[in-house]
């Protein structure tokens, strides 16, 4: 279990402003933000690699806030590996084991279970520099492991490797959370990783948290405009409400549901935004007559920016779509999204 | 396969500025040094090696010179190390300040080092109280080889610890290593080759100073000063010999540098 509380950290160019966030034992949690955030800066006072100016920090109700790193029982995965380049993977392995020993005795019973779960036995002699980017994650991850850590925290696992290794680190993290059942603690850019590695997720933004909840709950209801963009709800706007109907400019949306006046935003999801050449049937929701502004060509779909009573949305439609549909910037179309799909907050 | 162009190549300007520069520096270097090594004749040589006086200078400005680079490794690797990591209000102020005895003039220093040392001030009585002399003395020519070439230690070892990645430490705390555990574990064996250079550079600066030692101790006599001695006593033509001595001394001390630094590329 992490229990942060109040956390704030000074550093010369970048502040962490009270941060509180409660991990559960055995939970996988990502926090998620763009670089810069302050991500690694949390990672890095849990694990007592900054000086925190205020709050305290638990690790499995022991207050770790004033102990060294190497008291904390902790153990960390960096994106680039920091794997040792003066010694072989089993070295690298094992490097730890000497400060955990019990009567005497060094721990690391679990080494050989390491060793086969990650695949690295015929590679224990090896140089670390001969190694792929995924050789060097699993190396990295079964390095931090094998002195038997309370939590895990793994700073961007998977932001360094190519296509293929990723998808092979993201499977043995799965697989790793689900065999031993050990907190882990990740932090990441990418949506996706939080969706499928994270039972809960938090969302920071200049080194305040944004919104915490299951990861569900962040990308469905994001609770500010930033968390909004960051889960690819790329039409956000300042609304007024009354009632069923909320304005954005001269733009009326229908909600389906009485929705509080004191709610500030709307949010659309671009892939819940329909479009076609002909006006939808009568009686769709939400049915409004737009230009396409610009067309942005992303490969398999299309981002396809329409313009109505001086309001820009952005939808997506796949290639065979619009080749079908002949968009080209200028022409007249008809858009329409249901009132579910309308997020307000 | 199609041979390149080298006429085409020639005419270009910048090859030419490059080349011929690079030649009139070579020669610059080059030139004066090969002159002096074969002016002197093989029997000179061997009759200065047979001076007991030459020997014992040698051996001096190598042990005064050795002595400097490892007080300048006990006291400078910390202080790189503190240079390389920390960020402190004040730092490039140090930093310039160990920059100092490489811009200060060499008779300055000697000068500067005498004003402390001898029994006017405070330190200098201590020491006198604690039987250290300097004027005249092996101490004396140690402390001015550390003094001067401490600078070439401490920016090259400070270098080094940049180039070793702090991520590379912070994993090895958290795994369980001391602060101290993880110097000698990951960052001095990691380190340990631009210790060396850093150790090569300081030597060989020390070995050639000449400008700060004649004023703090003349006598004993390090390589240099006899070199000096000789030329003003006897002329060109006993001085030589000497000097091509001390020539193959250092040209030792760099080639042993170059294949360190070469083994360093090949490890990064």
């Amino acid at each position: 279990m992490i229990r942060i509380e109040n956390l704030c950290v000074r550093l010369p160019d970048f502040s962490l402003h009270k941060i509180d966030l409660r991990i559960q034992a055995g939970e996988f949690f990502t926090l998620l933000g763009p670089t810069g955030a302050g991500k690694t800066v949390v990672l890095e006072a849990v694990i007592g690699l900054v000086p925190v100016s205020e709050g305290r920090i638990w690790i499995n109700s022991r207050d770790v806030t004033r102990l060294p790193p190497e008291k904390r029982g902790i153990g960390i995965v960096y994106q680039d590996y920091a794997l040792f380049p003066h010694l072989t993977v089993y070295e690298n392995i094992v490097y730890g084991l000497r400060y955990h020993k019990k009567d005497g005795k060094k721990t690391g019973k679990n080494l050989d279970f390491i060793v086969d779960r990650f695949s690295l036995r015929r590679i224990l002699g090896r140089s670390i520099l001969n190694l792929s980017g995924g050789e060097m994650q699993r190396v990295a991850l079964a390095r931090a492991l094998a002195v038997d850590p309370s939590v895990l925290l793994l700073d961007e696992p998977l932001s360094a490797l190519d296509p293929n290794f990723r998808e092979e680190i993201r499977e043995i993290l799965k697989m790793l959370h689900a065999d031993t059942g050990i907190t882990v603690l990740m932090v990441t850019h990418d949506f996706s990783e939080a969706q499928y590695l994270g039972q809960r997720s938090a969302v920071i933004n200049k080194g305040r948290l944004e919104q915490v909840g299951t990861v569900t709950e962040v990308f469905h209801q994001p609770a500010t405009p930033f968390v909004a963009k960051f889960v690819g709800m790329k039409n956000v706007f300042p609304a007024i409400f009354e009632g069923r109907k909320a304005y954005v400019a001269n733009l009326r949306i229908e909600l389906g549901f009485e929705e509080s006046e004191r709610k500030k935003y709307i949010a659309i999801r671009p892939e819940d935004i329909h479009i076609r050449g002909d006006k939808f049937p009568p009686g769709t929701p939400n049915c409004i007559e737009a230009t396409v502004s610009k067309i942005l060509n992303q490969g398999f779909y299309s981002d396809v920016i329409i313009e109505s009573a001086g309001i820009e949305l952005r939808a997506i439609i796949s290639s065979s779509s619009l080749f079908r549909m002949s968009l080209t910037e200028k022409t007249r179309v008809y858009a329409a999204f249901d009132t579910s799909v309308v997020h307000a907050f | 396969m199609k041979l390149p162009n080298w006429r085409n190549q020639a005419l270009d300007p910048l090859i030419w500025l490059t080349v011929s520069s690079s030649m009139i520096i070579i020669a610059f270097i080059l030139l004066p040094l090969f002159e002096m090594v074969f002016q002197s004749s093989l029997a000179d040589l061997r009759e200065t090696i047979r001076d007991k006086d030459v020997i014992q200078s040698i051996r001096l400005s190598i042990y005064t010179s050795v002595s400097a680079a490892l007080i300048s490794f006990l006291f400078g690797t910390p202080f790189a190390y503190l240079l390389a990591r920390k960020e402190f209000a004040g730092k490039k102020f140090i930093e310039s300040i160990v920059d100092l005895p490489i811009m200060i003039p060499h008779p300055v220093i000697g000068i500067a080092i005498l004003s402390i040392a001898g029994k006017n001030h405070w330190l200098g009585e201590i020491m006198s109280s604690l039987g250290i002399r300097i004027m005249g003395s092996v101490t004396g020519i140690i402390v001015v080889l550390t003094f001067v070439g401490l600078p070439f230690y401490v920016n090259n070892v400070k270098t080094g610890f940049e180039a070793i990645p702090v991520r590379l430490e912070n994993i090895s705390r958290s795994l369980g290593a001391s602060a101290i555990g993880t110097f000698f574990r990951v960052t001095f064996p990691l380190a340990w080759r631009s210790m060396v250079v850093g150790m090569i550079m300081c030597t060989a600066r020390a070995i050639s100073e000449f400008g700060a030692i004649v004023i703090v101790a003349y006598h004993p006599m390090i390589a240099p000063v006899m070199i000096y001695q000789r030329f003003t006593a006897y002329g060109l033509r006993y001085s030589q010999p000497v000097a091509v001595w001390l020539i193959i001394v250092c040209l030792f001390l760099f080639l042993l540098l170059r294949v360190f630094s070469i083994h360093k590329k090949k490890m990064t």
